[in-house]
């Protein structure tokens, strides 16, 4: 008996993943679809969602009409030094917010919260003349560097949640066996912390290799710009080329989506299990 | 800690409130600075310029372009006389009420289905998450076929069951609706969270709730939502902020029309400072956000000491 329902537990869970799943799939499909599509076609209603002949050149020409191997590098590069400055730092505040105590730490944390309450469209500007100050614009550096100082409310906030949520009884025994607070954070914190640091990390990447308004606001050569950027280029050089511009999203985004899947062995359950036993 | 600490963070109080009093706490207290201090010289040297600087603009007249000048509370006192800034608070308000509950629960429900153990899992995450990867300015342009009140995707399905199914963006009554569904398609990144906060809830807890006879309702009201309470006030603080400073749908695609009915605040707040020029006033809409939502955060957390747990 209770192994029936459990069949026809799963059967229902594998019903819904399916169904979801096509809902879910939809505007990728479409981009796809888009992107295979002969230029002539794109703008006709009546067009298959998937093209009888598919027009694999599409995806030559969208990545040879811009500099691809240069935007490439600098995303790369930017996407990366974000994922290491946040994580880190991050996590260091996060812990202190979260396991250590000190006078006006409430204070402290409602401020940090506080800046993601002001609307970026009044600090845009000014934030573009600070950054001329050390002469940062046309670089990589206003993209990169504050990444390095505080990962951004988002993540601190998001970190002080999972980092509260440990037991502390694991704390307290490395604290009698003689761990300093950066030995706690080390090497109790952090390694039952896998889940959230992996969503911080693929949130970091993804954000930054997304990013379209930092890119447009800071750099200007062609040397310095970024994949999203040079997606919003088809808009641009022959009206707007929708299935070229399909076919270098999807380019752009496979990474992104391989990267995610691979992130999966991260999220395991059990983690904080397998250190409180009994 | 003679005054009252913010309630979420009292259980953390107790973790750290161990012997050795003084001087204990002066070491806790330099090593905490320790840790902060990406955070704290990030603020001086990125942040704290530019916060100023738009709170000191909010007291003054500036166009870009020529000298900006002193006007006092003036730009604050237009605030309260400013029939469209009221109707962009409105319309807000609206969308957040709607979004932020259908936000919450169809994120919850979707990572509870991708936390159970069943084959492929990997691949049913990432199709979930994919309306987040693509929600760019790419598939705006799929939603505008979607939503098209004729030929549109989702009123062909609906004329099926109804004779006159809404016009949505094209409807001021239906076109703010239209947006929440739209975003809540994109509800990958706080599904995502959910799901890692689901990851952490030890296996033991539900294997002593099944021995004690739970039925699947009770284990996710008694060990699933409590243990995930923190989760779910993180998000739902994340909701408040982002949903209130909704912009880019009303950007992109309805451009705060039809007869204003998707005419947001900060879409509002944009349009005065990059459209008319009038950046003191949109600095000054930008402050009163946020003491709106600074309250209702410090509310929130107020009331999070009845409802969130940890460890």
């Amino acid at each position: 008996m209770v192994e029936h329902t459990k069949r026809i537990n799963k059967i229902t869970v594998y019903i819904l993943l399916i169904g979801f799943s096509i809902l879910f799939a939809f505007p990728f499909l479409w981009m796809v679809g888009t992107s295979l599509t002969p230029g002539e076609l794109v703008l006709d209603r009546n067009r298959p969602f998937i093209p009888m002949q598919p027009a694999w050149s599409n995806y030559n020409e969208a990545l040879t009409v811009l500099p691809f191997a240069t935007f490439l590098k600098n995303t790369l590069i930017i996407s990366i030094m974000c994922v290491i400055g946040q994580t880190v730092s991050a996590s260091l505040v996060a812990f202190a917010f979260a396991r250590l105590k000190f006078p006006g730490r409430d204070a402290l944390f409602v401020m940090v919260l506080a800046t993601m309450m002001l609307p970026g469209q009044v600090t845009m500007i000014p934030t573009f003349i600070m950054f001329t100050i050390p002469g940062w614009i046309d670089s990589l550096k206003p993209l990169i560097v504050p990444a390095f100082f505080g990962g951004g409310a988002f993540f601190i906030f998001l970190l002080r949640q999972f980092f509260l949520t440990i037991p502390t009884e694991l704390e307290d025994a490395a604290r009698i066996d003689g761990c300093g607070s950066f030995g706690i954070y080390r090497h109790v914190i952090l390694p039952l912390s896998k889940p959230a640091l992996t969503a911080v990390a693929l949130f970091s990447f993804m954000g930054h290799w997304n990013d379209f308004l930092g890119p447009l606001i800071y750099t200007q050569s062609e040397e310095n710009k970024t994949l999203a950027l040079g997606l919003s280029a088809f808009k641009g050089l022959h009206g707007t080329e929708y299935h070229l511009m399909m076919a270098a999203s999807v380019a752009v985004l496979l990474p992104v989506i391989i990267l995610f899947f691979f992130s999966q062995k991260y999220f395991v359950e059990g983690v904080v299990t397998s250190g409180v036993k009994g | 800690m003679s005054t009252n600490p913010a309630p979420d963070l009292v259980i953390a109080d107790a973790v750290v409130n161990a012997p050795g009093p003084r001087r204990r706490q002066r070491t806790q207290t330099l090593e905490a600075m320790l840790f902060l201090s990406p955070w704290i010289i990030g603020f001086i040297l990125f942040t704290a310029g530019p916060i100023i600087a738009s709170l000191v603009l909010s007291f003054m007249k500036w166009d870009v372009i020529s000298p900006a000048k002193w006007v006092g509370l003036a730009n604050y006192k237009q605030l309260f006389n400013d029939p469209l800034l009221l109707k962009a608070l409105a319309n807000t308000v609206y969308y957040a009420a709607l979004s932020i509950p259908l936000h919450i629960i169809v994120a919850l429900g979707l990572a509870l289905l991708l936390n159970q153990k069943v084959k492929a899992m990997p691949i049913f995450r990432t199709i979930f998450y994919l309306p987040s990867l693509t929600s760019g300015v790419a598939t705006f342009l799929l939603w505008g076929n979607i939503f098209e009140p004729q030929a549109g995707l989702l009123n062909r399905f609906l004329r099926n069951f109804m004779e006159n199914p809404p016009g949505w963006l094209m409807d001021p009554a239906w076109s703010k609706v239209a947006l929440v569904i739209m975003g809540t398609w994109a509800v990958g990144s706080t599904m995502l969270i959910f799901l890692a906060g689901l990851q952490g809830i030890p296996g033991q807890l539900y294997e002593a709730a099944s021995i004690d006879g739970a039925r699947p309702w009770s284990q996710f009201r008694n060990v699933t939502l409590p243990m995930l309470s923190p989760t779910i006030f993180f998000n739902v603080i994340i909701a408040t902020i982002g949903c209130l400073q909704v912009f880019a749908q009303a950007f992109v695609l309805t451009r705060g029309g039809p007869s204003n009915s998707t005419m947001f605040y900060v879409y509002y707040l944009f349009n005065r400072a990059f459209v008319y020029f009038d950046m003191g006033y949109a600095s000054a809409m930008a402050w009163l956000l946020f003491a709106i939502v600074l309250v209702l955060t410090v509310i929130q957390m107020r009331m999070a000491k009845r409802w969130v747990h940890y460890g």
